[in-house]
């Protein structure tokens, strides 16, 4: 016991030189309690070293609150106006045709007289769900073979990496149409066409961390602690490389939305009928040579605002789940 | 019994970190192993551990040979060994509180009904308090981190202890008391002890004999 005593004295000299006197203890105790959660921590130093974290910390929050802000309000325009607002995104008035914004149409009209705003909700409903839907089948599959590759190792892993590297060989946006013209048009060839072209940077994004995390000593006790391959993956490593596979799946929605609208633009995709942002950015490059900017700018918007936002909560979750650097920043 | 007989081993076919290296364990003694750095005990307490592969030679524990390694080794044969590493922050799943850090290989092993009374009994042994058991290990020091390592190792009763350098990052205090629950551990079970260190005066206190890195290469 005298040793465990040592050790503490150890520890409040420690606290002593990096917190001032008789703070020291309280802070040292806060620090557990900020992690659960409770930001009294943060706020009861007064060490300019604590500051730094806390300014940091605040920024964070800023970033946090913005982008749940930016991304609530779209889902909301997605889900809420279509049903509240009783009009029909495809009414066509010639007489209002290409009219800049005003507060009658505040996105202003397409070249037969939609109403953009209109229209711009709908494609990024559309987009979203291929997107969404794209993107999670992609790291799902992507995680999976990536995660069996690395965990395996020896012949397993080199022969599917091999196959990997072939198949990313192929340009993606020409298996992307191979794939999709072998269904009719529609929102699923689309999403599967997106999806089976795009697991293969997660795979190699999982694989990799989880050759770096199975080097680990830790895994090693595991190992000699009786654990199975299946346990050690489940419990050591999977965790491990979740955080970089949800931030790649985040990265990968706007990846999926572009190639939706490109598909879309070479008549493969959606049918030309259907907003989506693809298509509507597209109808509207003849217009925008003619100086009329509106309808390129809103759709435009309309991908990079959800984008921005989703990275900005991807960003905080991740340095929220991975302890060390939680600790790092003081959070 | 633990026997190693003409050991090669390394990290790549062709430059092995070590050849023809040989050494063998009484039931129940102390060993320790000194070198200096970069030789290839550690690699070797890996081999002994059943962590690592060796590219040529035998390993035979408690009379059976080992073929196997990693998760190929049956279960028995690896749990047989206790390790503890020498860096503590790397050798602890970052996810998991010291709680669940020790319990882990109980779990592992389907030995969940013990796990409360043996965890509560090994944070005795070792000397940590309930409060530092619902850390996780970067709320911890150091010295703390090794003492839970040093627990997780000793959890399934093993008979044979590798401990790789496991005091080399810890002031003298903690030191004495890790090495004190080890030796109550060897006394109260028999296990036997491969100590891998730098530090001479430690290993001769410590074990029954200690030999040198040097002595063991034949040929």
């Amino acid at each position: 016991m005298a040793d465990v005593a040592a050790e503490k004295a150890e520890k409040t000299e420690k606290a002593k030189r990096t917190g001032r006197a008789g703070r020291a203890g309280q802070s040292e105790r806060a620090a557990p309690a900020a992690d659960a959660g409770n930001a009294e921590g943060a706020e009861q130093a007064g060490t300019p070293w604590r500051a730094h974290g806390t300014d940091r910390r605040s920024t964070r929050t800023l970033r946090l609150r913005v982008s749940a802000a930016l991304l609530t309000l779209t889902v909301l325009a997605v889900l809420l106006v279509p049903p509240l607002a009783q009009l029909d995104q495809q009414a066509v008035d010639l007489a209002a045709k290409l009219q800049p914004p005003s507060w009658a149409h505040p996105f202003g009209t397409d070249d037969v007289g939609r109403d953009l705003l209109l229209r711009c909700v709908y494609g990024l409903r559309v987009s979203l769900l291929v997107g969404v839907a794209a993107a999670l089948t992609a790291t799902v599959v992507g995680t999976a073979v990536g995660a069996t590759a690395g965990a395996l190792g020896g012949w397993v892993d080199r022969s599917v990496m091999r196959v990997v590297d072939t198949i990313s060989s192929v340009p993606h946006l020409l298996l992307g149409i191979f794939i999709v013209a072998m269904f009719r048009p529609g929102v699923w060839p689309v999403v599967i066409s997106v999806a089976l072209t795009h697991w293969l940077s997660t795979a190699r994004i999982v694989r990799a961390e989880v050759l770096s995390l199975r080097s680990r000593p830790y895994i090693d006790a595991a190992v000699s602690g009786g654990a199975s391959r299946w346990r050690v993956a489940v419990r050591h490593l999977l965790p491990g490389v979740l955080p970089q596979a949800a931030l790649a799946a985040v990265l990968m929605v706007p990846h999926a939305m572009w190639h939706e609208s490109a598909l879309s633009f070479l008549g493969l995709g959606l049918p030309t009928h259907t907003a989506s942002l693809g298509n509507l950015i597209q109808e509207a490059r003849g217009s925008l040579l003619a100086g009329q900017w509106w309808p390129t700018l809103f759709p435009g918007l309309f991908i990079i605002v959800p984008t921005l936002a989703v990275a900005g909560l991807a960003g905080a979750w991740r340095e929220r789940v991975n302890p060390r650097r939680r600790s790092e920043l003081m959070l | 019994m633990l026997e190693m007989r003409a050991i090669t081993a390394g990290y790549a076919r062709n430059a092995p970190v070590f050849r023809n290296v040989s050494l063998s364990l009484e039931p129940g003694e102390a060993l320790g192993l000194l070198g200096p750095s970069g030789c290839g005990k550690s690699t070797l307490a890996r081999v002994a551990a059943l962590l690592h592969h060796p590219d040529a030679g035998s390993l035979t524990v408690d009379g059976a040979p080992v073929r196997r390694w990693r998760h190929r080794a049956p279960r028995e044969q690896r749990t047989a060994f206790g390790v503890v590493f020498q860096q503590a922050r790397l050798s602890a799943d970052p996810r998991l509180a010291l709680t669940d850090l020790i319990a882990e290989p109980l779990r592992a092993t389907g030995r969940r009904e013990d796990v409360t009374g043996r965890v509560a009994e090994l944070a005795a042994t070792v000397g940590l308090t309930a409060d530092l058991l619902s850390r996780r290990p970067h709320e911890v020091s150091d010295g703390q981190l090794q003492r839970a390592c040093l627990a997780r190792a000793l959890v399934l009763r093993p008979r044979w202890l590798v401990c790789d350098e496991m005091t080399a990052m810890l002031d003298a205090s903690t030191t004495a008391a890790l090495v004190r629950v080890v030796e109550d551990y060897r006394a109260s079970t028999g296990a036997g002890l491969l100590a891998v260190g730098h530090d001479r005066v430690l290993l001769d206190r410590w074990c029954d004999r200690t030999v040198e890195w040097g002595t063991l290469t034949s040929g």
